[in-house]
């Protein structure tokens, strides 16, 4: 990457408040005469509500109101509106809230709770996708065909299905035809949670002028508003949603999270503030949290190692609530092969409902499970050609410019480099080479590698724009509508409007706590589109700057316009760098010698689409789903422990094709993607008993990785191949860091001990299953050690 | 409703007398009663370590510590490390080390870092570690964390 002062340096990020403890977060505001919020779960995975009596709750001294579902007759969600404010009739999945309680103080609320009497009718818990799909099963939506939805979503009304998204390329009958070996599998992975450490917490007020005003921990504020406006049916422009700093999301405060809930309280309070906060436990019984999956493929090759067929079922288990996870499902149905270029592909991807707690987001979007199926089928493929995984890889791998897309269209020529990526990853971790055995006979190690593609999933006018304000001082204001939940995003503008007008980046303002009625719009803060997107908004909104400052200049010199220069945050005329005016000196237009002022206040403005995406054919998938892809491969070094049945990752590699704005906040990205990605790979799992109810609502039981669990290294680079039409030719990194470790972890299993596992986690209690079905002998041999035997 | 009792704290250096009922946590002390943001709840059961602040020179999870455990306590949080302007080196450190995302986790972390700093310089990343593993971070992967808690070491030293 060419030297710039500011982009492409690890310049600290600006919000250095949360290292001194006074950054705001939702969980932090509290307003004057603010009511609390608490709902009431369901006991029931799926029961008839037969009665509600809140009468004794009532009765508790500070208590305002009970609410329940009658109370909301209307649904909300972004892709498919299925979602109840409270209950309905129906509960669908244990914890599902049929009751929400107002008081004036939390205890008052919490003693309230205990005192609610639900009478229910169980009805038959559906839990399993294979339950879901069975001709006779309950219906979970009785109702599907009311349902609101975006057009892009199929919902199969009087069945289960929630979603039904059909991709087909060439001939795949013909396509198998051809292929000398073919690989089948099925693959799974269980419910997960995102984990954030700030819980869901909202609070809203309604003004007496009719202004709705919330704060709450969300990822995107203009979808909250827009599904606030859309779903109570309220005047977009008299929503107003504040942007603090957010306690981590990762795609789980994506859309509109339960905003809506103290919103409508609020209203029927005479517009009283009224705070709801998740304590832990709620928030892994309300919130949505990532479906979990069963991908049945068949995968198709010659024997030179050129793959010709994919045939695909994938089932998405969305839980009672599809609303986000339809999306998903058609993420992983329209990039259902990773990033290789299959000719014939034929994929059904079915988005199910099943009376389990409510599915959206997480970090990589669907692609994190379609690689951990797809890249095993490579190296499946490449074991039974007698080829080595990498070189597979590299035969097969999207050439930009030449290669069509699962969706028909062809790659942009400048869309990355997945080459340099896997041959970089497969040098960083040793490629080729045995890996040290330990002196320990039932510690056995194994190196494994998975590559990986992904952009963003998003309708073709997802928009974004951005403002910049000069001050009087020179400095720079840069109004974007992305939030901040970590990844720094807005702290890399920064840096861009430093370099683009050559000022120092700590005259570079980007508020991290913003309301929508003061910042310019974008669709949402996921998929990893942020710096993309807001990105090229700002780069047009410096270009208009730019040109504003060019204007004036060139009138105060006498020159043409395009004999001015910008540099050093001054416009200059060119070859006289003793003729400039700086931007203080512009700021609010500029005053001539005789007191005339021009121009007026600079400001700046740019948008973004992704242009050129399209919706897709309902019959085969075709079209243009992405404005960009950032390629990458992953690499571990993994050990096996066969007496605890631990696996511990020694060496995690990651790289990356795209050019970053600050290394120091890509590495974090990398690092910590890394880390998470590892954590569910070996450990995580929503654990849910027979009827439904969830085990493990507690970090106790629910383990996410600590320090002590990291790896001994963790590596990651990125190639600084850009993409013409990204700023400074930066595509997203943060999903991207997180998705092929499943995939690479097992793949090393493999490598170290011959055994496949197709199942998530890789628990000890996992792995066990799986060497008993596969290599029995492998426990045989540890019995020896354990009796003391040779 | 409980009772009240009158317990003596000292936070950050400045001493009161506050009311409290008998069942209430530090955590909620400390951020009602003296105006501490940067203590934050996550768990509530002492699992994710996120309101970790100094008591009596000790590591504490202040959710797991009842305000009345806590009378004649002297509690340092991140607001007591710093004058304004200058961070101290712990805090230095994580901002030059990109120790921190999201944020929600970085007080806690800052805190067992100054534990760290002042009182195992020397111990081995293993050691730090285990110190460290008493508080979830989701978003960093613990690295950058980690080389910030170096760093400081490291900062300190020349100081």
């Amino acid at each position: 990457m060419k030297a710039y002062k500011y982009v492409g340096k690890p310049i600290p990020r600006q919000d250095v408040s949360k290292v001194f403890g006074d950054a705001i977060y939702a969980y932090d505001v509290k307003l004057p005469g603010m009511l609390y919020a608490k709902l009431v779960g369901s006991t029931y995975a799926h029961a008839r509500i037969k009665r509600i009596d809140y009468s004794k709750a009532l009765k508790v001294p500070g208590v305002i109101r009970v609410f329940t579902g009658e109370d909301f007759p209307f649904k909300v969600g972004i892709y498919a509106a299925d979602r109840d404010v409270l209950a309905r009739g129906k509960v669908l999945y244990y914890g599902h809230p049929v009751a929400g309680i107002v008081a004036e103080t939390p205890e008052a609320a919490e003693e309230a709770a205990e005192l609610i009497e639900v009478e229910y009718e169980p009805l038959e818990p559906v839990l399993t996708i294979e339950d879901a799909l069975r001709p006779d099963a309950p219906l979970i939506h009785e109702h599907m065909e009311e349902y609101r939805h975006a057009s892009f979503i199929y919902p199969r009304p009087g069945t289960n299905i929630a979603n039904y998204l059909k991709l087909r390329k060439g001939d795949v009958k013909k396509g198998f035809e051809e292929a000398d070996v073919v690989v089948e599998g099925e693959y799974r992975e269980p419910l997960i949670s995102h984990a954030y450490m700030e819980n869901w917490v909202g609070i809203a007020r309604v003004l007496s002028d009719g202004t709705v005003e919330v704060w709450s921990s969300h990822q995107s504020p203009f979808a909250v508003r827009h599904l606030l406006a859309a779903s109570l049916g309220l005047p977009i422009g008299k929503v107003v949603v504040h942007h603090t700093f957010i306690g981590g999301g990762f795609g789980g405060k994506a859309g509109l999270l339960l905003e809506h809930i103290p919103v409508l309280f609020s209203m029927k309070l005479g517009g009283r503030p009224v705070r709801l906060e998740l304590n832990r436990e709620e928030n892994f019984l309300f919130m949505a949290q990532r479906a979990g999956y069963l991908f049945k493929m068949r995968t198709g090759a010659t024997k030179d190692g050129r793959l010709v067929a994919h045939y695909g079922e994938y089932y998405l288990d969305a839980g009672a609530y599809a609303d986000y996870t339809v999306n998903i499902g058609r993420s992983v149905g329209f990039v259902p092969t990773g990033p290789y270029e299959v000719p014939n592909i034929h994929v059904d991807s079915i988005t199910v409902y099943t009376n389990k707690v409510p599915t959206t987001a997480f970090r990589g979007f669907g692609m994190q499970e379609m690689h951990f199926a797809f890249e095993q089928q490579i190296d499946q493929l490449a074991e039974k050609l007698g080829m080595d995984p990498l070189e597979l890889r590299l035969k097969n791998a999207i050439v930009p410019g030449k290669s069509y897309l699962p969706t028909q269209v062809r790659v942009r020529e400048d869309a990355g480099d997945p080459v340099g990526t896997m041959k970089r990853a497969a040098e960083l971790i040793g490629w080729g080479r045995r890996p040290e055995k330990p002196d320990e006979p039932w510690k056995f190690r194994g190196i494994g590698i998975a590559s990986f593609w992904k952009g963003p999933v998003q309708p073709p006018n997802a928009a974004s724009s951005a403002i910049v304000k000069v001050n009087e001082d020179g400095s720079v204001d840069v109004l974007v509508g992305t939030g901040e939940m970590g990844q720094g995003t807005i702290y890399a503008l920064a840096q861009i409007v430093a370099e683009e007008l050559g000022i120092p980046v700590e005259k570079v303002r980007v508020a991290p706590v913003r309301s929508t009625d003061s910042v310019a719009y974008t669709w949402q803060t996921v998929g990893s589109r942020g710096l993309f997107s807001e990105g090229q908004a700002l780069m047009r909104a410096l270009d208009d700057l730019k040109s504003q400052m060019k204007e004036i200049a060139a009138r105060v010199f006498n020159v043409f316009k395009d004999e001015i220069e910008i540099k050093d945050g001054k416009a200059c005329v060119k070859g006289k760098p003793w003729e400039c005016i700086s931007l203080a000196e512009m700021a609010l237009g500029y005053t001539l010698p005789n007191g005339n002022a021009i121009h007026g206040p600079l400001i700046g403005r740019g948008s973004h689409v992704p242009s050129q995406t399209t919706y897709l054919d309902p019959e085969t998938g075709k079209g243009e789903p992405k404005p960009f892809m950032t390629f990458g491969t992953s690499a571990v070094e993994v050990e096996v422990d066969l007496l605890n049945m631990r696996v511990r990752v020694l060496k995690a590699v990651t790289v990356l094709d795209t050019p970053v704005i600050n290394p120091g906040l890509a590495l974090g990205q990398a690092y910590g993607g890394a880390v998470m990605g590892i954590s569910i790979t070996l450990n995580e799992e929503l654990k849910l008993t027979k009827d439904g109810r969830l085990l493990n609502p507690n970090f106790t039981d629910y383990k996410v990785a600590r320090a002590g669990d990291i790896p001994t290294e963790m590596v990651a680079e990125f190639l600084g191949v850009g993409q013409k039409n990204a700023p400074y030719g930066a595509k997203g990194v943060g999903e991207l860091t997180m998705i092929a470790w499943p995939a690479a972890i097992a793949n090393a299993i493999y490598n170290a001990i011959g055994v496949r596992i197709k199942k998530l986690p890789i628990t000890p209690d996992n792995l066990l299953e799986a060497i008993r079905e596969q290599r029995p002998e492998l426990l045989k041999e540890l019995d020896k050690y354990l009796l003391g035997g040779e | 409703m409980a009772e009240t009792i009158t317990i003596r704290l000292k936070v950050n250096g400045i001493e009161r007398e506050v009311a409290v009922k008998p069942n209430e946590r530090l955590l909620d002390v400390l951020r009602e009663k003296f105006y501490i943001n940067s203590v934050k709840a996550g768990c509530l059961r002492g699992e994710c370590g996120i309101c970790t602040v100094i008591m009596n020179g000790k590591l504490v999870k202040s959710c797991l510590v009842l305000a009345p455990e806590a009378d004649g306590a002297e509690i340092l949080t991140v607001e007591g490390l710093s004058k304004p302007g200058k961070p101290s080196v712990v805090q230095r450190a994580f901002i030059e080390k990109f120790g921190f995302q999201c944020g929600f986790c970085t007080p806690a972390f800052v805190m067992a870092a100054h534990w760290v700093v002042e009182n195992m310089p020397d111990a081995p990343e293993e050691e730090i570690k285990e110190i460290l593993n008493s508080v979830i971070c989701r978003c960093t992967g613990y690295k950058q964390i980690i080389e910030a808690i170096k760093y400081a070491i490291e900062l300190k030293r020349q100081a």
